[in-house]
This record gives C-alpha cells, structure tokens and sequence, in this order.
C-alpha cells in the first residue's frame, strides 16, 4: 500500500493533538508516524502524519479531518513535489575490532557520531525514510541498543507555504 | 461593569434564544444556578430527576424543533451521567449544547472531589468541546459552541466551565445570536448526477435524517415527481415524507417494509439524499444495491465513500443541491418501474396477517388513529420501537423522535418530554417494559411539570428485540431476556402521580388513548402483548436482501 504524507494545519489550541489522535485511533486508522510543532506563525500548529492506505483511506482520514473545527487546512505531499526528511538517533555497541566497518557505514551515509564512550556510540542521522532504513539495516549487525526516530517532517518544494492557504 | 461568569453564561444563553434549559445542580455549578435563579423569567429550567433524562430532552426538544438543546450539569457524576445522552445525540446528529461545571482551575488534574476529565471522555462523541480557562473566552466560547453545534451537519457540542471561571468577574458584550455557517449547492457532481437520473429507469431515492434537518422535503418530492422515482428512507429518514403519499415505500433496511427494501434492491439508480448507508440500513455492503448506480448527497464530506462507494458524490446543503438538481433533469415516466414496484407492495401486503387483537401492528394503528398531524411520537428501542418505525403515520417532519444510530433504551420519557416542551404539541412514548425501566425515573418529572405526555408500554414481558434473536439465531436460548419483575405499572404511575390503565383489548385502549390526549396530565397506559410476537420482515445482520425473512417461524 501507497505510503502517504499529510501535512495538517491546526489551531494551536489546547488538546488538539489529543483531537487528532483520538479521531485516527476511533476510527481505525493507523498512523506510521506523527510529528507536530509550532509554525512559524504561533496561533497555529503543523501536524505532519504519515500513513499506508489507498486512495479511498487516504480520502476518508481527509475529510474527517477537514470536518473538525481545529483543523484549517490540509496538504498533501506528494514525493515528487515535496522534501521530507527524519532525524533519527541510533544507540549501538562499540566494538574496537570493527571500530572501522562501522566508521566508515557512518560516512558513506553522512552519518554523524554524536556521543562517544568504549560501551557505546550514539550516531545521529537525517534523511528521507529509504535511506534511514538501509543504514539501520546496515547498522544492524553491530548491535542495537536503541533507536529514536522523530517521525517524518516534510514541506512542499517552491515559495508557498501552508499558512497562504488560509482564506 | 463587570458581571460573574455565571452571570455571563446566562445572559448569553439569553443571547442566543434560549428559553428552556434541562439540567440537575451540583457543586461546580451553583454558580450558573445562582444566575438561572435570577432570570428565571426568561429562562426556564427544568429540572430532572436523573442528568442522563436532561440531556435526552435536550435532544428530544431539538429533534422536535430544529432548534439548539441546552443541558447543564454538575462535574463529574453529573458530568458522565450525560454521555449517554451526548452519544445519542451525535449518532443522529441533534445540535445540542452541553454544559458542565468542573473543579476551579487550580484543582484541575489532581483528580480532586468530582473532578472528571470530561472533554476527554466526550471527544469522540462531541461534534467539538471546549474547556473555558479563561472568563474573557466564556462569552465567545458559548457562542461558538452554538454556530457548530447548529451549522452543517449538527451535533452535539460540550462546554466544560471550571467553578473559579464561573466566579470570575470580567466585561460582557451583548451580541446578537449566532447563525449556521451559510449553506451551499454541490459545486461538483451536479452534471454527472442529472446524467445518471436521465439515464436511469429504475430511480430510488433514499431519504436520511439529514432530509429533515435540511427541510428538504419539498424538492425530494419534486424530484421524484419529475423523474417517476419512488421513495424509501432509512430509519432516520422517517417523518420526512408524509406517509400517505403513494410514491412512498416506508423505511428499508433490517427491519424496513419488504417494497421499499426490494424497491432499492432492484433499482438501477439510488439517489441517497442525507442519508449515511449504515449496516443497519445496507445490511451485507458487499451484497448492497448489486444493480444500482448510487448519487450521494450530503452535507457532510466525509459521509460520501465512507461506507458504500459511490458513483456520484454530491457534497452540499441538500435543499439547495436538489433544487439544482430538479432544474436540470429531463421530465421522465416510467410505468414499468412503478408496477414493478406495486407488485413488491402487493406482495408485502400478501404477508400481513389481520386480525383484532392486542397485538402491536394493532396498537400503533389506534395511535395513528387517536394522534393529530402535530402529535410527536417518541420511542424507546427495541421491538415496540420497530413497529413503530414500520407503522406509525406521519404528515410533517420532526414528529418521530427515536434513537436510531445509538439505539438507546432509556431515551424514550425524557425525549417524549423534551419534545413536548419543545413543540407544544402532544407527545405519545411508546416504550417497552425493558426500556421502560431505564427511564421510569422521569416520571417525576413529567409529574411535576405537569407534562402532557401518553406513555404507552407494550408490555410483552421480555426484552423482545433480544429474544426475537435469540428465537431465529440462538436456538430459543432466552438468556437473561424474560422479564418477571412484577412491577406493576399502574400502582407506579400512581406512585408518581399520574393515572395508569392497563388494556388487554383494542377498543379500551382507543377510548383511553383518546381521553389521555384530550386532558392536559401525563397519561400511563399499558398494553398486553404476547411475548412471541416479532419484527419482520428482517434481514438478518450481514445478510441481503436473498436472506429476507417475512413470515414468522413455525413453532
Ligand atoms: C442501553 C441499552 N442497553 C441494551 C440494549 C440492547 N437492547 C436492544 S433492544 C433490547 C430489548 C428492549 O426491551 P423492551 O424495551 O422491553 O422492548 P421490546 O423489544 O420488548 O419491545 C435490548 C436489551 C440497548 N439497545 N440499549
Ligand atoms: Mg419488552
């Protein structure tokens, strides 16, 4: 199934994220990942969702989105039109034999080393959900501890911004 | 000069022409009685004898008058003991406004004496819901509380008002009372949709609740008139359509007439009109309407290809949709359709077994016979509310007040009492002994006030709709649904305060119906009924129209 992103402009009111969620979790929906921040204008927030569905699930968690009071307007992303990226932090075991293999994994992703010790490194990586599932399974084999993902932020491509969509 | 949030809430209440609120006081909301007790002449509240009764006649007095229910109620308890009423209400899309007081600002989240988190628990039962934290938001709040609750498709709407809000002192500014957003056509979908009526030989047109809310009456029977269509509606539809025009078929679906189920069943074209295909009113989807195109169209956009998709989906203010419609579609006759149609409807007379006994086809007809155009009838759920839905008569919209989408028993008293202060006219509630007991409790209130509703009981002993399931799907396992309670209703009525009769045969219960309508008192009458009657015909859950069940079982 087609994975879709959605980006949803809402008042940044009390509780509406729990609105948000609550109407996916009721009806069935089920959500990959959720982001929500502050816009660059404070009355309002972004929720970017991402989810697998057709067309006919797709349109169905639109327009009961469109239909809640909070929500001003959605976007959908399209891949070729938008940029979408997640940052993610990896937790592995070090390993002085393989200290090379894993360094140069890191590189050839354009990964970064953030935190350091003989126990452990955490390594910190941005990118579109393809590559950062390559590297993790890549990565893999040197023995995860643990992983925290942002969830995928995305913007369309060219001068707009969601924020003119409003009447 | 600054005014109380109490004060502020009761004047802008005032503000939006609201004249009659339901409730029940408590502690987080002596504040606002404070206030309703000083302008108790331009608001009267009624007071209940449980919060679930108020907020079923804030729903029943919306449902008879279009216009917005108000209900308060305490925190906590008080709170929870309206959601049932609230989901009801959502189900069927009624506009109410709940209020409810909680604990000051402070205590919130503390879990502190009666403090509930009630605009989470109502989120997924609310059209939307506030919780007030600031008393300069509490004027604009209610208002806006009532622009969603009445705009689009309605529904329910909470306002959750922390005492310390209530006692807070700040400006008011009178306004004038908020309208409904401005309706609109269908932008799209209006060519395609006059095509396939063109095209079509076989139209249907299925009315939903949503033909009633959107007065759309007039152009549903244009419709069919211009195109030769016939009529149906879903439960929620009922009313919508004067009974005795003889394009209509009644209510189709589970429990519908056999004509209007077999009608839609072999058209070529289903014209959906504010109706949302529920599976109670589709039966199996996948077997739904096989040879039927479908037009859809409907206030709310989210309706259109959520439970059947659609050929043609018109989302948009009804009325207004259909008269575009009407306007663009060809003159058409079509004699084939209609004697196929009249075949189905002598075939459902073909089923139906006359005789003069109590029984409830029987009973419903007296009603018919006794009540007038305005008289509105009310309904518990189960079997009795079936026959009703199947039987009942009806020449205006708003006259039928039941609990289609959440089926609730319990709703019946306290909606028949909403709706009889709401539209001044006679309400008659035909309940069930079950459904009965959940609301018996409003008797006081319908006491009290001095209200004039007819409670009829079809009394069968059982919770009928239950074991008729039991009977075709269980095997006759009558678990937990014969009631031997030995209540006896009339030594109840008059318990509360009003006359009770109990009939066993037609005639007395015409002549008692009668002078129960023509006094001004609430009236309890109990009818007899055998335990094995049963509601046909029925389409068992998740089957088609194949399945159909019209005779009742031997043994
Ligand atoms: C609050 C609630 N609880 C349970 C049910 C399930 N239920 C549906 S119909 C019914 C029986 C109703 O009995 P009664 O009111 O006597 O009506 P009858 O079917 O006998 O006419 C029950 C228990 C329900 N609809 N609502
Ligand atoms: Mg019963």
């Amino acid at each position: 199934m087609d994975r879709n992103i959605i980006a949803v402009l809402v008042k940044n009111h009390f509780g509406v994220l729990a609105r948000v969620a609550s109407m996916f979790r009721r009806r069935g929906f089920n959500i990959d990942t959720l982001t929500v921040g502050e816009t660059e204008n404070p009355e309002y927030s972004r929720i970017t969702a991402t989810f697998r569905g057709d067309d006919a699930i797709k349109n169905q968690i639109i327009r009961q989105l469109m239909k809640m009071p909070d929500v001003v307007h959605i976007s959908e992303l399209e891949k070729s039109s938008s940029v979408s990226r997640e940052l993610v932090l990896i937790k592995i075991k070090n390993n002085k034999d393989l200290k090379q293999d894993i360094m140069s994994v890191i590189d050839i992703f354009r990964a970064k080393v953030v935190d350091y010790g003989t126990q452990a490194m955490t390594i910190e990586i941005t990118g579109e959900s393809s590559k950062i599932d390559a590297f993790i399974d890549l990565i893999k084999e040197y023995g995860i501890i643990e992983i925290c993902r942002t969830g995928i932020v995305s913007l369309q491509r060219g001068a707009d911004s969601i924020i003119s969509n409003i009447k | 000069m600054k005014i109380s949030g109490a004060e502020i809430l009761v004047r802008t209440l005032i503000e939006q022409n609201v004249d009659v609120v339901f409730g029940y006081p408590g502690g987080q909301v002596l504040d606002i009685y404070d206030k309703l007790y000083s302008h108790q002449d331009e608001i009267k509240h009624i007071l209940t004898a449980h919060e679930q009764g108020a907020s079923h006649a804030a729903d029943g007095y919306a449902r008879a008058t279009g216009k917005v229910g108000v209900v308060i109620a305490t925190s906590g308890p008080g709170a929870t003991n309206l959601t049932t009423g609230i989901a009801t209400a959502y189900l069927d899309s009624v506009p109410i406004v709940a209020i409810t007081g909680n604990v000051s600002c402070p205590l919130i989240g503390r879990d502190s004496f009666q403090e509930v988190d009630i605009t989470g628990i109502t989120m997924p039962i609310t059209k939307h819901n506030f919780f007030v934290n600031r008393v300069s938001k509490l004027a604009d709040t209610v208002r806006e509380a009532f622009r969603i609750a009445k705009s689009g498709r309605p529904g329910p709407v909470l306002i959750d008002i922390p005492k310390d809000i209530q006692t807070s002192l700040c400006d008011y500014e009178p306004a004038e009372p908020v309208e409904a957003d401005k309706k609109n056509a269908a932008e799209t979908g209006i060519e395609e949709a006059v095509r396939l009526i063109n095209e079509s030989e076989k139209p249907y047109i299925y009315c939903g609740g949503g033909v009633i809310t959107g007065s759309a009456t007039e152009e549903i029977l244009a419709l069919a008139e211009k195109t030769d269509a016939v009529i149906g509606c879903s439960f929620m539809g009922i009313s919508a359509i004067p009974s005795d025009n003889e394009r209509f078929l009644g209510m189709q679906g589970m429990h519908g007439h056999y004509a209007s189920s077999m009608a839609q069943h072999n058209s070529d074209l289903i014209i959906a009109v504010g109706a949302r295909f529920s599976d109670r009113a589709t039966g199996n989807k996948s077997k739904y309407a096989p040879h039927s195109k479908i037009i859809h169209i409907d206030i709310d956009n989210a309706e259109i290809d959520k439970n059947i998709a659609v050929t043609c989906g018109l989302c948009g203010d009804v009325k207004l949709t259909l008269q575009k419609i009407i306007g663009a579609v060809d003159n058409k006759k079509h004699p084939d359709w209609l004697s196929e149609v009249d075949y189905y409807k002598k075939e459902e007379y073909r089923h139906i077994v006359k005789s003069d006994d109590m029984n409830p086809v029987n009973i419903i007809e007296t009603v018919n016979e006794c009540a007038d155009e305005d008289t509105v009838i009310a309904t518990d759920v189960g079997q009795h509310q079936m026959w009703a839905a199947q039987n009942c008569k009806f020449s205006k919209p708003r006259k039928f007040v039941s609990s289609g989408g959440l089926g609730t028993m319990g709703f019946g008293l306290g909606a028949a009492i909403g709706s009889q202060i709401g539209s001044g006219a006679k309400s008659i509630l035909i309940t069930g002994d079950g459904s009965f007991g959940m609301c018996l409790n409003e008797l006081t209130t319908a006491s009290y006030y001095n209200i004039p509703v007819v409670i009829v009981i079809m009394n069968n002993g059982v919770l009928g709709m239950v074991r008729q399931w039991q009977t075709l799907f269980y095997d006759k396992h009558y678990s937990n649904t014969v009631l031997d309670r030995k209540t006896d209703f009339i030594k109840l009525a008059d318990a509360f305060g009003m006359k009770g009769y109990r009939c066993t045969e037609i005639p007395d219960f015409k002549e008692k119906l009668q002078s129960a309508l023509s006094g001004d008192s609430p009236v309890l009458i109990e009818c007899l009924i055998d335990k094995d009657e049963m509601v046909l015909p029925m389409l068992p859950p998740g089957g088609s129209m194949d399945d159909i069940i019209v005779e009742r079982l031997g043994g």
